[in-house]
């Protein structure tokens, strides 16, 4: 059975019985991966766009290896070496991919809701590869994916988000979904990025770590944009460090078989401790490598089987 | 030559008129109000039977972006007045913010000759406050007033220095010329492109707080008391601005106010599908912001509703929300919308909803304009106040067709326009 939608845009659309259908035949890929030879014909025929007008390597490689695994055709396509730079719209630029007959298009965006202008009008679908400080679903799929293996269940977990909330779409995305899941959902960050309107989509909002973290099953951790920091949202690494950072000392606050997440790049010694980063709590590998099969599982729920297969 | 319009509901607000009679006109200007049929239409070409309509004194709505010169691709002064008399607008100011801006007595006059020749509608140029908008030096506004301008405005750039608004009020008190500034802190908004209200955040859009408009206008408050000159507060869109105004007003400030339609009948809640037809600067807020407009205008506090007419063209709309340009075409849709949410829920009579659209605005820009006073301009509208009709945007005289109120149901038919005795507009289905 596949998904009875065009696209994959956010978790918010999505139902409890989706997400749980994309976890399962994550489940059925991950196995397929673990073989010596990596691959099946599903998506044989297929022809799968990555386009990326954000720079990205890790979503962008997962993505890849996702689709060369179901044996689609895969092509990059990167703002940088493309039209963009001549002042093409958006649009123009995806209905000339579309001209060219994919089925796919993976796309990443730096606008919030650029993936629904472009869901809306081309045919083939569109996955959502992160859009502006919007969502990022295969994200928060994968996150919730890894927190299963470990746990079994959501419900009666507390999931715990740490960081710059405001701006991240991987915590938007994991907040619809574990919240749809029946997960109890805390975040935590400096206010000057975390508003504290967030408690109406249904999630404790804290602005201590040591009150977010206390019983936690999971924590995750999310990236801090040095790069992006002016000193106006906080004073320095040094002072987030103090008061945001998961270091071993406060994870004894949590259940002693908390799971440390983190979606990557991390800034170790910032929003997280080495000690804690590679220690017995973390799982932030098996993220990496969950990824892929819950990426193949959406390509596959999307575009795979059915309609062009034969029945032989 | 005479014209009687005969047997309506005659609205003229500045003289506290809401009766049934004959309008006639003479020359281009009002002749005197009858009784109905107490006289005999002799000599009258044409008659106008207007029975069961409204009529009253054309719209008068200030702050028209009409982008010429400069960006006709969006607008020109003939498709913008053209789209204007279709919304039973007889007079419109027009902002500086063309390319190059008005900011000098050549581009005034560029303006009104385009709009005596090519214009179907009374253009009252607005001016820049400051030489290319810049925000360095003031224009010279005793030229500009003799010429013709009504107010001075750097549009969407606000003036940031205190010191230099400061200065503008002063220069432009002592020639008794309005001073319109944009109430935004560019510091508070920074790349903000929606309230920042709950709607922002889940959305992950960049939010603009209250405080941008509120800071921004308290400044100017302040500053226009003491100096003690006229300040004209643009779109307001927030429930604090208004009590900042009423307080204002109550302190005998020379401030005046104005909002939008969108604002009147629109929450932050239609940014859902991230639709690029409700990006609009300054953004739109929460129903209780809402609510306090609609009570701002019935107690007086805000003075006029005003288009803020913004064409932009398709491609610049069909983007990502945040590249989208910001702004609504409202000149078409202005009457109905007022019509809708403010006089048929009866939250104003529709004596004072006309009275924020001709009276009010003629007022504040010291035009005679906007009455229906023997001797007045012949500018009259006549519409249908409760004719139901489905907003067209491919429909519109304007050259663009930004508008999030495409396919809305409505109430209000505008069925003639006159301008000077002169009609302008006539609805297609209305024989008269």
């Amino acid at each position: 059975m596949n998904l009875k939608r065009k696209d994959l845009l956010t978790l918010e659309e999505l139902s409890g019985e989706e997400i749980i259908q994309i976890l399962d035949t994550a489940a059925s890929f991950k196995e397929v991966v673990q073989r010596p030879v990596k691959k099946v014909p599903a998506l044989r025929g297929k022809t799968v766009v990555n386009l990326f007008f954000e720079p990205s390597t890790r979503t962008r490689t997962s993505f890849e290896l996702a689709a060369k695994r179901l044996s689609a055709d895969v092509v990059n396509f990167t703002a940088s070496a493309s039209s963009l730079v001549k002042g093409e719209s958006l649009l123009d630029t995806v209905r000339n991919i579309q001209a060219m007959n994919v089925q796919t298009i993976i796309m990443r965006h730096a606008c919030s809701g650029a993936v629904n202008l472009v869901a809306k009008n081309i045919q083939a679908s569109v996955v959502n590869a992160g859009d502006g400080k919007h969502e990022h679903p295969t994200q928060g799929l994968l996150d919730m994916f890894t927190i299963r293996e470990t746990k079994g269940e959501f419900k009666n977990l507390t999931v715990t988000l740490v960081g710059d909330i405001i701006h991240s779409r991987v915590a938007r995305s994991n907040i619809h979904g574990l919240l749809k899941m029946g997960a109890k959902v805390r975040i935590v960050g400096p206010a000057t990025l975390l508003p504290k309107t967030f408690a109406r989509l249904g999630v404790e909002v804290h602005y201590r770590l040591e009150d977010a973290i206390a019983d936690a099953d999971v924590i995750n951790i999310l990236r801090i944009q040095l790069e992006r920091q002016d000193g106006q949202c906080f004073p320095s690494a040094r002072e987030y460090a103090n008061l945001y950072g998961v270091n071993a000392r406060r994870l004894k606050l949590a259940k002693p078989d908390v799971l440390i997440m983190h979606p990557g790049p991390m800034n170790r010694g910032v929003e997280i401790s080495p000690r804690v980063a590679d220690g017995p709590n973390s799982v932030i590998l098996d993220q990496v490598t969950n990824g892929v099969a819950v990426r193949m599982a959406v390509l596959y729920l999307l575009t795979g089987g059915e309609s062009d297969e034969n029945s032989d | 030559m005479r014209i009687l319009i005969k047997d309506g509901r005659i609205i003229d607000p500045a003289n506290n008129r809401d009766t049934a009679g004959d309008l006639w006109l003479e020359k281009g200007r009002v002749l005197e109000i009858t009784p109905p049929g107490v006289r005999a239409p002799e000599n009258c070409d044409p008659v106008i039977a207007a029975s069961g309509l409204v009529f009253g004194s054309g719209l008068g709505y200030r702050h028209v972006h009409l982008r010429e010169p400069g960006a006709e691709y969006k607008e020109t002064i003939a498709s913008g007045t053209r789209a204007a008399a279709a919304g039973g607008i007889t007079s419109l100011a027009c902002m500086p913010n063309t390319e190059p801006p008005i900011d000098n007595l050549a581009m005034v006059e560029l303006i009104l000759s385009k709009a005596k020749n090519q214009g179907l509608v009374n253009v009252f140029p607005i001016a820049c406050i400051t030489k290319g908008r810049a925000g360095r030096e003031l224009t010279e506004m005793g030229e500009l007033k003799a010429a013709g301008v009504v107010a001075v405005s750097d549009d969407g750039d606000p003036l940031s220095s205190p010191g230099l608004m400061r200065s503008a009020l002063q220069y432009a008190g002592m020639l008794d010329l309005l001073v319109i500034n944009h109430a935004e802190d560019k510091s508070l908004s920074g790349q903000g492109v929606a309230h920042a209200g709950f709607m922002a955040v889940k959305l992950g859009l960049a939010g603009v707080p209250r405080s941008a408009m509120e800071i921004m206008m308290a400044r100017d408050i302040i500053l226009a008391e003491e100096t003690n000159s006229r300040i004209h507060i643009p779109h307001v869109s927030t429930a604090g601005a208004v009590r900042m105004i009423r307080e204002a007003k109550v302190r005998g400030v020379k401030v005046t106010a104005e909002t939008a339609p969108h604002f009147l009948v629109l929450t932050d809640d239609c940014l859902l599908n991230y639709d690029t037809h409700v990006r609009v600067n300054p953004p739109i807020a929460e129903a209780e912001d809402q609510a306090a407009l609609i009570e701002g205008l019935s107690d007086g506090t805000l003075d006029v509703i005003a288009t803020d007419h913004a064409p932009h063209s398709r491609r610049e709309k069909e983007m990502e929300f945040a590249n989208a340009a910001p702004g609504i075409c409202g000149l078409e849709t202005m009457l109905s919308l007022a019509l809708t949410c403010l006089v048929a829920p009866k939250k104003l009579s529709l004596l004072e909803a006309l009275r924020c659209m001709t009276h009010n605005p003629g007022k504040i820009i010291k035009s005679s304009k906007g009455t229906l006073s023997p001797g007045a301009d012949g500018d009259v509208i006549i519409f249908d106040p409760t004719a139901e009709r489905i907003i067209q945007a491919s429909e519109f005289q304007s050259q663009s067709q930004n508008t999030p109120f495409d396919g809305w149901k409505v109430q209000g038919e505008v069925m003639a326009t006159l301008v000077a005795g002169r009609v302008v507009y006539r609805h297609a289905s209305w024989n008269n």
